[in-house]
C-alpha cells in the first residue's frame, strides 16, 4: 500500500515500532504527538529506516477542543492518507482513581472520549473516500473490568464498543475498522510490572499489528493471539466469583 | 524483576557485568526513553549515578553498587544518517549492530569495531573501544565527531574537537564519569562490499607473530589479530587472522535474530568451549589448507561469539574475567614472560587474543590503547588463585611500563590504575560529582 499512515500518539512504544515496520516498507508516515521534540526524534529514526516521508504535528490529543483544527491540519499535511492508527492511552493509577473523581474523568477522557472524537473526524474523511483502515488500539483490559485497573478497563472497553459500532457504520463505505487488543507489552507504560512469560515485546506486537492492517481481514485481533483464549476464560468467570478476586 | 528474591527487595540485583563478577545491588534503576529525561536535575537527585548500556564491560566499570543505574537502552533511535558523507547521529543506547543494519546496505561500515556488536554507541565512547584495525584507524574516539554531554554541574553542552575540547577528551575513554551522553555523532567508513577478504596464517613462534604484525605486513591489511594458545607454554602457537574489505559481493547485513542462546549459568567449566572449539577448528583447517584465503561475511569475521546469546553463562555462577594489558613494543621479553606465567600459572590452558596497536593517537585522555602489544585472556573466576596470578602479571606489566584496561577489569589495584593512566590527575577535574561507579570508587577514590 503506498498511501500514507497517520499515527495518533506516535510516542507510544508500540506506535514507534509500528512506525519502524512501515518505514522498512518505504511508507509515508504522519506522526501526531504531544511533544514536538520527541516526535522529531522518532521522525529522524523512521527516515533513516526507509520511510519515504515523515511529517510531524505536535498536539495534545486529550484536548478535544483542538480536534477540528487538528484534523484540518492532518488532512492538509497528508491528503492521501490510507490508514489511521490510534495508539495513545494512559494506564493510569487505579488507587488514585479510587478516590479522585476528577482524575478518573480525565483518564476516561484521555482513553475514551478524546479517541471517540478523533475517530469520528477520521470516519468523516474516510467515509467520503470509501476506502481505508482505521486501526484502534484498545486493550484486553477492556474485556472485563477488574479491581486493579477498572477505570482504564472501562475506557478501553467503551472504546472497543465504539469501534464496533463505527465498523458497522463504515462497513458499507468499504472502510475497515480494526480493533486491536494487546495483552501486557514490555514498554515504559508497564515498566513497574513484573516481566512474566505473558509479557510480549513491542516489536512482536507491532509486527502483528502491521501485518493485520496491511494484509488481514479481521475485525478484532488479540496480540499475541493467545490472549483471546485467556480473556475467554476470564470473561467466563461468574460475577459472584470475579468480584472476590484481587486481580 | 524476577531475580534475587532472597535479597533486599528494595535493591535491584538484575544488572550484571559481562563477567558476572563482581555482583552489585542498585538502590534504584532509571529507564529513560527520551533524551529530554536526562537533565542536570536528574543527575543531582540520583547521585551517585552511572549510565548502563548493554553490560558488555567485564568487571565493575558498568556497575554502581549501592547507587543508581540509568539503563539507557530506551534511547535507541537513529536521529540522522547522511548517506553521502557517512555521518550518523544516534541516541546513546543504539547498539553498533543496529548501526550496521542501516549503514551496510548503503555502503557504510563502522570505522572501528570491537569483538562484539552488542555494545551501545555511548558505551563504546566511554571505553574508547578498539578493534582489529587499531594500527590503521586508532580507536572509535578518533571517529567521533561530537556528542551532547549532560552534567549535574550545569546545562547540557556539545563536545567536539573545537567545542569544549577538554570535556570531549575526558569523556572519550572516561568510563561514563564525566556526564551522561544523550546522543553522539560518528563518522562511518565507506565500503563497497559487506564481505571481508580474509587470510589465516598459523604461527609457531613469537618471532613469527612479530613478523606477521610488522608495520610492512600490517600496512597491507586493515584488520589484523592473533589468537594465541597459552597451553603450548614456551612454544607460542597460534593463528594470525588478517583481512580487508572486499570490493565485490554485494552489501548484505548480518542476521537480526540470534539463533543460539545459553539460557542460564552452566555449572563451572574450566574454559570457554566455544572459543576453544573455534580455535581448534580454525587451527586444523589451516593445517590442511596451509594458510587459507577466503571471503567471509563481516559478521563471523568480527563477531564470532555474537552467534551465541549470553555465551558468558557457560562460565557458571562463579563468573569469569579477562586480563587485558598492553606493553610497549620494546618490552617483548615482558610480553613473553606474561604468556609463560599464564601457561605455568596452574589455571589450565587458555586462548588469548594478541594484537599490535598502532600509533594513531586517540583524543581520549584516559584511552587504553597505546603503541605496543596487547594481550587479552579470559579466565574463569576462581577467587584467590586467579587474583594471585593476576597480581604476578601486574608486576610484569608495571615493570614494562604497560597498562590495564578498565573495561575488562574487576580487580586492578589503585596503584596499577595510576601507573596505567598518567593523565589521571588531570582527568579527575572533569569527573562529574554526581557520577560514580563501583570501579571508580575501587581504584580512584581510595584514601581520598
Amino acid at each position: 500500500m503506498s498511501e500514507g499512515l497517520i499515527i495518533l500518539g506516535a510516542t507510544s512504544k508500540i506506535a514507534q515500532e509500528v512506525g519502524r515496520v512501515a518505514a522498512r516498507h518505504g511508507r509515508e508516515v504522519l506522526l501526531v504527538a504531544r511533544s514536538m521534540e520527541r516526535a522529531e526524534a522518532i521522525a529522524g529514526d523512521l527516515r533513516v529506516r526507509g520511510a519515504s516521508k515523515v511529517t510531524v504535528i505536535a498536539a495534545d490529543l486529550a484536548d478535544v477542543s483542538t480536534h477540528p483544527s487538528l484534523w484540518e491540519q492532518i488532512e492538509a499535511d497528508m491528503p492521501d492518507a490510507g490508514e489511521v492508527l490510534l495508539a495513545y492511552g494512559s494506564l493510569g493509577d487505579q488507587e488514585r482513581a479510587d478516590h479522585d473523581i476528577d482524575y478518573t474523568l480525565r483518564e476516561l477522557n484521555t482513553n475514551f472520549t478524546s479517541a471517540v472524537s478523533l475517530l469520528s473526524h477520521a470516519a468523516e474523511q474516510f467515509e467520503g473516500r470509501k476506502k481505508g483502515v482505521l486501526a484502534v488500539i484498545t486493550s484486553v483490559a477492556g474485556d472485563r473490568a477488574r479491581r486493579s485497573n477498572y477505570v482504564y478497563g472501562t475506557a478501553k472497553g467503551a472504546l472497543t464498543l465504539f469501534a464496533q459500532g463505527l465498523r458497522a457504520r463504515l462497513f458499507t463505505s468499504g472502510v475497515r475498522v480494526l480493533t486491536i487488543k494487546p495483552g501486557p507489552v514490555d514498554t515504559p507504560m508497564t515498566a513497574h510490572m513484573k516481566k512474566g512469560l505473558l509479557m510480549a515485546t513491542p516489536q512482536a506486537v507491532a509486527a502483528a499489528i502491521y501485518r493485520e492492517m496491511e494484509d488481514g481481514t479481521a475485525d478484532v485481533i488479540y496480540v499475541p493471539g493467545y490472549w483471546w483464549l485467556i480473556m475467554a476464560i476470564i470473561k467466563a468467570i461468574p460475577e459472584g466469583v470475579a468480584k472476590k478476586l484481587k486481580f | 524483576m524476577n531475580s534475587g528474591n532472597h535479597e533486599d527487595p528494595a535493591q535491584d540485583t538484575s544488572y550484571r557485568s559481562w563477567g558476572n563478577y563482581p555482583r552489585a545491588a542498585h538502590k534504584k534503576v532509571l529507564r529513560p526513553s527520551w533524551m529530554d529525561e536526562i537533565t542536570s536535575a536528574t543527575l543531582k537527585e540520583n547521585a551517585p549515578l552511572l549510565a548502563y548500556g548493554l553490560g558488555r564491560s567485564y568487571g565493575d566499570s558498568c556497575l554502581n553498587d549501592g547507587g543508581t543505574l540509568m539503563d539507557c537502552r530506551g534511547l535507541e533511535r537513529i536521529l540522522e544518517f547522511d548517506v553521502e558523507t557517512g555521518r550518523i547521529v544516534c541516541e546513546a543506547g543504539v547498539s553498533l549492530g543496529e548501526i550496521l543494519l542501516v549503514a551496510v546496505p548503503r555502503g557504510w561500515f563502522l570505522p572501528v569495531t570491537p569483538g562484539t556488536k552488542i555494545v551501545t554507541l555511548a558505551g563504546a565512547i566511554a571505553n574508547d573501544v578498539h578493534g582489529k584495525n587499531h594500527h590503521v584507524e586508532g580507536t572509535i574516539g578518533c571517529h567521533v565527531e561530537r556528542f551532547e554531554l549532560v552534567r549535574s554541574t550545569g546545562e547540557a553542552v556539545i563536545c567536539s574537537r573545537t567545542e569544549n575540547p577538554e570535556l570531549f577528551a575526558a569523556t572519550i575513554g572516561g568510563m561514563g564519569l564525566t556526564g551522561i551522553i544523550p546522543w553522539a555523532e560518528l563518522r562511518l567508513k565507506k565500503i563497497e562490499s559487506s564481505l571481508i577478504e580474509m587470510d589465516t596464517v598459523a604461527f609457531n613462534s613469537f618471532e613469527d607473530f612479530t613478523r606477521l604484525s610488522s608495520d610492512e605486513e600490517g600496512a597491507r591489511y586493515e584488520y589484523t589479530v592473533g589468537w594465541v594458545d597459552c597451553l603450548s607454554g614456551r612454544k607460542t602457537r597460534g593463528i594470525f587472522m588478517r583481512g580487508n574489505h572486499a570490493t565485490t559481493g554485494g552489501l548484505h547485513t548480518h542476521p537480526e535474530k540470534i539463533k543460539l542462546n545459553v539460557p542460564f549459568n552452566l555449572p563451572g567449566f574450566t574454559l570457554n568451549p566455544l572459543t576453544i572449539r573455534a580455535f581448534n577448528t580454525l587451527y586444523y583447517a589451516m593445517g590442511k589448507a596451509k594458510g587459507g584465503h577466503s571471503q567471509v561475511p563481516y559478521d563471523p569475521f568480527f563477531y564470532p561469539l555474537d552467534k551465541v546469546d549470553n555465551w558468558n553463562r557457560i562460565y557458571g555462577e562463579g563468573g569469569f574475567t579477562q586480563y587485558q594489558c598492553v606493553v610497549p613494543e620494546t618490552e617483548v621479553a615482558a610480553f613473553q614472560e606474561i604468556l609463560e606465567r599464564i601457561a605455568h600459572g596452574g589455571q589450565g590452558s587458555f586462548l588469548g587474543v594478541i594484537k599490535k596497536f598502532g600509533s594513531v593517537p586517540s583524543p581520549g585522555m584516559m584511552s587504553f590503547p597505546r603503541p605496543g602489544l596487547t594481550l587479552a585472556l579470559d579466565f574463569p573466576f576462581r577467587g584467590e588463585k586467579t587474583l594471585r596470578l593476576f597480581s604476578e602479571l601486574d608486576e610484569v606489566v608495571a615493570a614494562a611500563k604497560g597498562a590495564l584496561y578498565p573495561a575488562k577489569d574487576p580487580r586492578m589495584s589503585p596503584r596499577m590504575f595510576r601507573l596505567s593512566y598518567p593523565r589521571l590527575e588531570e582527568f579527575r577535574k572533569y569527573v562529574d560529582p554526581a557520577l560514580s561507579s563501583s570501579f571508580w570508587r575501587r581504584v580512584a577514590e581510595v584514601g581520598r
